[in-house]
């Protein structure tokens, strides 16, 4: 009930249910007045009708008794048609009888009809009289009263009260009937609005139920009535996505741009360093390297960044060797942690591990994995990389012996977000989006923990093919 | 024309009271209670113990109960503008038109047993069946057979002039309101009325007002047989007078429905319907049955005899009333009264 009520309460948001259904009702209502005054007005007509016949056929009767004597006029009054005229609705009857304009029996004063009645057919008319509504009928016959053609007159009223209490009745009945229909129709009503609305959630559904980064046309099936909203959906995804598309080429340029720039200045930087001795410039040179070594990564970085989405966008997944991909990634980080004397143990990349995806995403992201564990390890540390398949999952784990971390892993996947303990280590804090953007790609997920013997573990699961 | 009416309607309000002419006048209750004014035909006697009765639970209200006959009624509701709470005949052509001439105010006794055949719309309420009997007196009509119909009678009648003539009485339609009535409901149901009618005339039969100066004469041994006298009349006398036989006719006994009205002139139309609704409760109308012999409501005294023929308030009594039709009607009987 409190449900039906909260449905019906007009002052709450727009909803299209509510508003059908209360439409409906309205609709309901106007026809069910509309039933009675209809219904009222043709039973009101119809009993009019046939109280006019009655009437008329007892003004004719009693027209009938009259006869003409020695004496003048003799009038039986039938007792049987005065019943049956009483007895649709207990009527009130008055009549009068005239001879040439004078009154010979029943009530002087009765209202006179509009115009004169001929021989065949009763007149009627209506009038007050006594304070009721009467419905009367008259008749004329040309008699002989003392040798002289007289016309005799007869008019029969009755008041109307049974009549219109059946019209009444009638249309009361036809309102209740359409009022009845009204409250079975009502669940029918609700039934029916939610199957109107129900493509629209469906749609809503389909469109919600999309990745982030899900920028295809929706191709759903919809009714004729929401291809416009689906027409107009599709436009704003495809604006949307040139204008992406846009603003990822423009990045990947400017990346491209400031690489090649980047990595002159810096062969100059080293080449100056190489030939000077003063050992203030020496210093400055070497802090000029690094940034710049800095910067060509991060452009690096936004270059890979940039890959990952194109390809994502473009996703060409085909057959490649997972173990395959992590041995020759390993054989190209080992130069690095040799550099910082951190040793590399793999396990499981000599068994073939053959998954559907893009070997150029997935490289970028075991290069990203790889790079931050030799970044954040313990010197002198060792980093574990093992291959492992579970079910219908493939499963590689980078364990390092590291700092671990102190920031939520979920919010370090963001854009540009580095931890709040990397200290001086260089980094653009893209690595671990890009890496959570190719699992996602590839339905897979990335995960990064700390080790409970201090270190990081970070797991990339695919699904095998 | 207009000028007369006039006048007459002056005469009529200034002199209401001096044109209706009472029987007899009694007070039910204390005085100085609400009072109630009912003009009845019904004798005072006969209707004393249910009045008493009413005046006992209703210690507040006073009844004034006037007798008068069913013309007189008539024309003190419909040209005097008489004031009454509640109008009781015995004449339901007489009431009938009352109510359908608009005299007659809607009300709303309880009567939820009342059968509808007993009620005109809400302004005419029937209060006793009154079965109209023949009286004889079983001296007069010594070693002859009891009659079972009226073709009996009519046969009793003529076989026996000498021992019946003069003695045979019956309403005169002429002066009682009632006996009029009862002529024109034997002249639409039968016309072997007709011939006892003339029977009755050759026999110079005796025309009286009212069945209670019928019974009278009927004792004093005046007359032998009473054609049409209401039976809650003989029924004061008949259990301690063995020598009074009610004859109920088997071809048919009429019942007339003793009915009440509530005047659209009443000043206290509460009262009156107050006073209905005692009259149609369940003890008045066990004493109305016990006097009449037979009950209106259902369950409350004797069911109807199978040729008891109650009339029904129905709009069909209008013609009853009708001016050519009773000039007819009262020729008719005068031809056959008077003759030659």
């Amino acid at each position: 009930m409190s449900a039906l009520a909260r449905l019906l309460d007009p002052s709450r948001t727009v909803s299209l249910r509510r508003r059908l259904v209360w439409q409906f009702l309205v609709l309901a209502a106007l026809l069910v007045v509309g039933l009675f005054v209809t219904v009222g007005w043709i039973a009101d007509r119809a009993s009019r009708a046939s109280q006019d016949a009655v009437l008329g056929a007892a003004v004719t009767a009693i027209a009938e008794g009259i006869r003409s004597v020695d004496e003048g006029l003799e009038l039986d009054l039938p007792y049987a048609t005065f019943s049956m005229l009483g007895a649709m609705g207990e009527e009130r009857i008055f009549y009068v009888l005239t001879v040439g304009g004078r009154m010979l029996t029943g009530y002087e004063d009765l209202p006179q009809p509009a115009r004169q009645p001929d021989g065949l057919q009763p007149v009627f008319w209506n009038a007050d009289y006594r304070g009721a509504d009467l419905r009367l009928a008259a008749v004329t016959r040309q008699m002989l009263v003392d040798n002289r053609s007289e016309e005799v007159v007869v008019s029969l009223g009755q008041t109307r009260l049974g009549q219109a209490a059946i019209a009444r009745d009638t249309a009361r009945s036809a309102a209740w009937a359409a009022l009845a229909f009204l409250v079975l129709t009502l669940p029918v009503a609700l039934l029916a609005a939610q199957a109107v609305l129900s493509p629209i959630r469906s749609l809503a559904d389909v469109v919600g139920r999309r990745g982030p980064r899900d920028l295809r046309p929706v191709r759903h099936h919809t009714p004729k009535e929401l291809a416009p909203l689906l027409r107009a959906l599709n436009g704003l995804i495809a604006r949307l996505r040139a204008s992406l598309e846009l603003a990822e080429t423009f990045i990947f340029e400017a990346a491209h741009r400031i690489r090649t720039p980047l990595s002159l200045v810096r062969t100059e930087a080293e080449l100056a360093l190489s030939e000077t001795t003063d050992p203030a410039t020496r210093t400055r040179l070497r802090r000029m390297v690094r940034a710049i070594g800095e910067s060509s990564r991060s452009a690096n970085q936004i270059l890979d960044h940039a890959m990952v989405l194109y390809r994502t966008d473009q996703f060409a997944a085909a057959s490649l060797d997972l173990a395959a991909l992590a041995r020759a990634v390993i054989r190209a980080v080992r130069p690095l942690a040799d550099m910082r004397d951190i040793r590399m143990v793999e396990s499981g990349t000599d068994i073939p591990c053959p998954i559907e995806g893009d070997e150029r995403m997935l490289e970028i992201a075991l290069r990203n994995i790889l790079d931050n564990a030799v970044k954040y390890a313990a010197p002198d540390g060792l980093i574990e990389i093992e291959l492992t398949r579970s079910g219908d999952e493939v499963v590689l784990a980078v364990l390092d012996d590291g700092r671990g971390l102190t920031d939520d892993p979920v919010a370090l996947a963001g854009r540009f977000r580095r931890g709040g303990n990397v200290g001086d280590t260089g980094g653009s804090g893209l690595g671990l989006t890009i890496v959570t953007e190719v699992a996602s790609a590839h339905r897979g997920r990335f995960k990064l923990f700390n080790r409970p013997t201090g270190g990081t573990c970070a797991l990339l699961h695919l699904p095998l093919a | 024309m207009r000028l007369a009416a006039l006048t007459l309607g002056l005469i009529i309000a200034t002199a209401p009271a001096n044109a209706l002419e009472i029987e007899a006048e009694q007070f039910f209750g204390p005085p100085g209670g609400a009072e109630i004014a009912v003009l009845s035909t019904t004798d005072i006697d006969a209707i004393a113990p249910v009045m008493q009765d009413f005046a006992s639970e209703h210690p507040d209200r006073r009844v004034r109960y006037l007798q008068a006959s069913s013309t007189e009624i008539y024309a003190a509701i419909r040209d005097e503008g008489g004031r009454f709470d509640l109008v009781i005949s015995s004449a339901m052509d007489l009431q009938m038109k009352l109510a359908n001439d608009g005299l007659a105010l809607a009300a709303s006794p309880e009567a939820d047993m009342l059968p509808s055949w007993a009620r005109w719309r809400d302004m005419l309420w029937g209060i006793a069946l009154e079965p109209v009997v023949t009286l004889a007196s079983r001296q007069a009509l010594g070693d002859l057979p009891l009659p079972q119909t009226r073709r009996d009678l009519i046969a009793l009648l003529r076989e026996n002039p000498d021992r019946f003539r003069g003695r045979v009485a019956s309403y005169d339609p002429q002066v009682s309101g009632v006996g009029y009535f009862l002529v024109a409901q034997d002249d639409q149901v039968s016309d072997g009325f007709w011939r006892l009618a003339e029977v009755m005339g050759r026999l110079e039969a005796r025309l009286f007002c009212c069945s209670g100066t019928m019974i009278e004469e009927l004792r004093a041994g005046r007359i032998a047989v009473a054609y049409n006298v209401v039976a809650s009349y003989a029924a004061r006398f008949r259990p301690d007078d063995p020598d009074l036989v009610q004859l109920a006719f088997e071809d048919y006994t009429f019942a007339i429905l003793r009915s009440a009205l509530v005047p659209v002139t009443a000043p206290n139309p509460q009262g009156g319907t107050l006073l209905l609704s005692h009259l149609l409760s369940d003890a008045a109308q066990r004493q109305f049955a016990a006097s009449a012999g037979v009950a209106l409501v259902p369950g409350t005294g004797p069911e109807p005899s199978p040729h008891l023929r109650p009339i029904r308030l129905d709009a069909g009594l209008l013609v009853y009333h009708d001016r050519l039709r009773r000039a007819g009607l009262l020729a008719e009987w005068q031809g056959a009264m008077i003759q030659p």
